[in-house]
């Protein structure tokens, strides 16, 4: 009961330090984030002609696949020490 | 005359391992060939440089390499299903956690889920600015009975993994390793920018509950006896993450 | 406040790259217009909108589709109709046109402009799709010529003459892609000028150009692939010429689409589309 009633004050208070804020015109005038804004555009290119892996008879279809090079993953350590370290990538490669 | 149906034409694009269908042909009336491997290559390549763009943070994890394989199974499985690009990739996280080549990297679902969250933030309708006056002189009753609307940008991730210091490790130069402990995150959109804050286990249970639309009150409940409420407060309204308190 | 109810003016324009927003608005000439593909503003809201509705306050906009598989065999997709409806709602661009291809087959968007056989059933097919788009936006659209690597040996029509018999049973208007004609024409063995000859220019409402990359079939015959990463290359060029003798000055499209290069750039090929036009006024 004594809790919930300083709420109202508390929120009050906080609100206080804080007023409306407005999306500034110039925000929009500088692309800060090409990760996301570009991420899937649409557009009416044709790609790369005629040599490369969309027509590579690698198969596709199965559940065997063998990762080759390490990514930042491989540097990742877990909390129990195992998961995504690169000890545990290095396990997975196939014996050269 | 042989005809080539669309159904006998889609059947080859992303199975390599189909026949050129009979009926495509070069002006010469020889089979099409490498003509054919044209469409072949623009619907695999540009699915994969679709999830390239869109998943910066779990190709990087997983390496070059790895991702177009990785890409290219997924695009092969799960094609858009809409003619809008900025949304696809919506089934890669499940994807990720069910392959079984990738069970030894469990939080790739995760980073994946966060990176598809910063795109539907980026895409989410605007909101007008919210006036904090509104919690201006309100009884307890009242704003225990309120609801707290977020913006439609407002996005929340939760994770059992360091899942905010994993994603800043690779995609941005000198991040600090990853540590151990959870994290979950907040995406909020000030301007037009998603901005990525960590949020405690009590602070997301709040907006959690907020977002599934429960009252102040049973929001407060849901985040438990941990929750920083003043702290949480300031950042929503400082980050434009609130669109309305409904009384 | 620009007049998007104006038609596109016979100036150059250039594909819209959210990357040159900044540029755009400090340094304009001779760019005329903008286009931009009308899947990217289907979002719900964001910078995409907001820098739509800014720039189509200073320039004319073209509205071009790259979703909407108008050449498929099923329906078109009405949730994407839709989309497109409420778009074309509020912008009210000068222009909208899409493409003479499919990419949706079985409710999978395969994210390419995909061939169809010129046939009496597809000009059908086609005729009904176009109908159904002009009625939805309640306004003309243009129909693009595609790029082609192949043929269909069912095919009994020309191309030129497929769009012809469009622009007469809908009323359409057409977007010739000048880089197209010559991609097509290379591919498949035919006189650029001759499908020029033949084509409708009087339906034309807009043209476009953009830059190919040259690769070769199994029989070593040069195979040029549409792909929007470069300037236009020289002989796209001559047959512009060839085309603005005859229909007068149209709006002029520069599309780069993969490997956009800078602004800069992207301004050079306008003002050399800016300096074809002034040739056909001299």
């Amino acid at each position: 009961m004594s809790k919930t009633l300083k709420t109202a004050a508390l929120v009050g208070a906080v609100a206080a330090s804080f007023t409306a804020h407005g999306t500034a015109a110039t925000a929009m005038e500088k692309e800060k984030c090409f990760g996301v804004s570009l991420a899937g555009q649409n557009d009416c290119a044709a790609g790369p002609g005629t040599t490369c892996a969309g027509s590579s008879t690698v198969d596709y279809q199965g559940n065997a696949w063998t990762l080759v090079d390490a990514g930042t993953c491989g540097d990742i350590e877990l909390p129990d020490g195992r998961m995504g370290s690169l000890e545990a990538l290095e396990r997975d490669l196939p014996k050269s | 005359m042989i005809t080539v149906s669309q159904d006998a034409f889609r059947a080859g694009l992303l199975d390599a391992r189909v026949p050129v269908p009979e009926g495509l042909k070069d002006n010469e009336g020889r089979s099409a060939g490498r003509r054919y491997a044209v469409y072949r290559n623009n619907v695999a390549v540009s699915l994969r440089e679709a999830l390239e763009t869109g998943f910066p943070a779990v190709a990087s994890l997983l390496g070059k390499e790895n991702f177009a394989m990785v890409a290219g199974h997924f695009l092969r499985q799960s094609p858009p299903a809409s003619p809008l690009m900025m949304h696809y990739g919506e089934g890669f996280p499940a994807f990720l956690e069910a392959a079984e080549p990738l069970a030894h990297i469990p939080y790739l679902g995760d980073i994946a889920r966060l990176e598809l969250a910063q795109r539907a933030s980026y895409h989410a309708a605007d909101c007008p600015a919210f006036d904090p006056a509104v919690f201006q002189d309100l009884s307890d009753e009242t704003l225990m009975a309120g609801y707290l609307v977020l913006a439609p940008a407002t996005k929340l991730v939760k994770s059992r993994w360091p899942m905010l210091s994993i994603y800043r490790y690779a995609t941005q130069p000198g991040a600090a390793k990853p540590g151990a402990a959870p994290e979950n995150v907040l995406i909020t959109r000030p301007e037009f920018d998603p901005v990525l804050h960590p949020l405690d286990a009590a602070a997301a249970g709040f907006v959690q509950a907020c977002l599934s639309g429960a009252n102040f009150g049973a929001a407060l409940e849901a985040a438990g006896p941990d929750f920083d409420l003043p702290n949480t407060l300031s950042l929503l309204l400082s980050s434009g993450a609130i669109a309305q308190l409904k009384l | 406040m620009f007049d998007q109810t104006q038609s596109l003016p016979p100036l150059p324009g250039v594909g819209y790259k959210p990357q040159h927003y900044s540029d755009i608005l400090e340094n304009t000439a001779p760019v005329g217009w903008l286009e931009v593909h009308a899947e990217n503003y289907m979002g719900d809201g964001g910078r995409p909108l907001a820098q739509l509705r800014a720039l189509s306050e200073q320039f004319p906009i073209s509205v071009h589709g790259v979703g909407l598989s108008i050449g498929g065999e099923g329906r078109l997709d009405p949730d994407h109709l839709e989309r497109l409806k409420q778009l074309v709602g509020w912008l009210d661009p000068a222009s909208f046109s899409e493409h003479l291809a499919w990419s949706t087959h079985d409710s999978h968007f395969l994210n390419d402009l995909l061939p169809l056989p010129y046939t009496d059933q597809t000009l059908a097919r086609v005729c009904e799709h176009i109908d159904e788009v002009q009625t939805a936006l309640g306004r003309r659209m243009l129909l693009e010529n595609p790029s082609s690597y192949l043929a269909f040996a069912e095919s009994t029509w020309a191309e030129t003459d497929f769009l012809t018999e469009v622009t007469r049973r809908t009323g359409c208007g057409l977007l010739l892609d000048v880089n197209n004609v010559f991609v097509s024409a290379t591919n498949l063995g035919y006189s650029p000028q001759a499908y020029i000859d033949a084509f409708p220019l009087d339906a034309v409402g807009e043209l476009h150009l953009g830059g190919h990359d040259e690769d070769e079939d199994d029989h070593g015959m040069p195979l040029l692939i549409d792909s929007h990463g470069r300037e236009v290359a020289d002989p796209v060029w001559g047959l512009l010429d060839l085309v603005l003798e005859r229909s007068g000055p149209k709006p002029l499209l520069i599309e780069w689409d993969t490997d956009v290069p800078d602004w800069s750039v992207l301004r050079d090929e306008a003002r050399r589309a800016e300096a074809a036009l002034a040739r056909v006024h001299a």
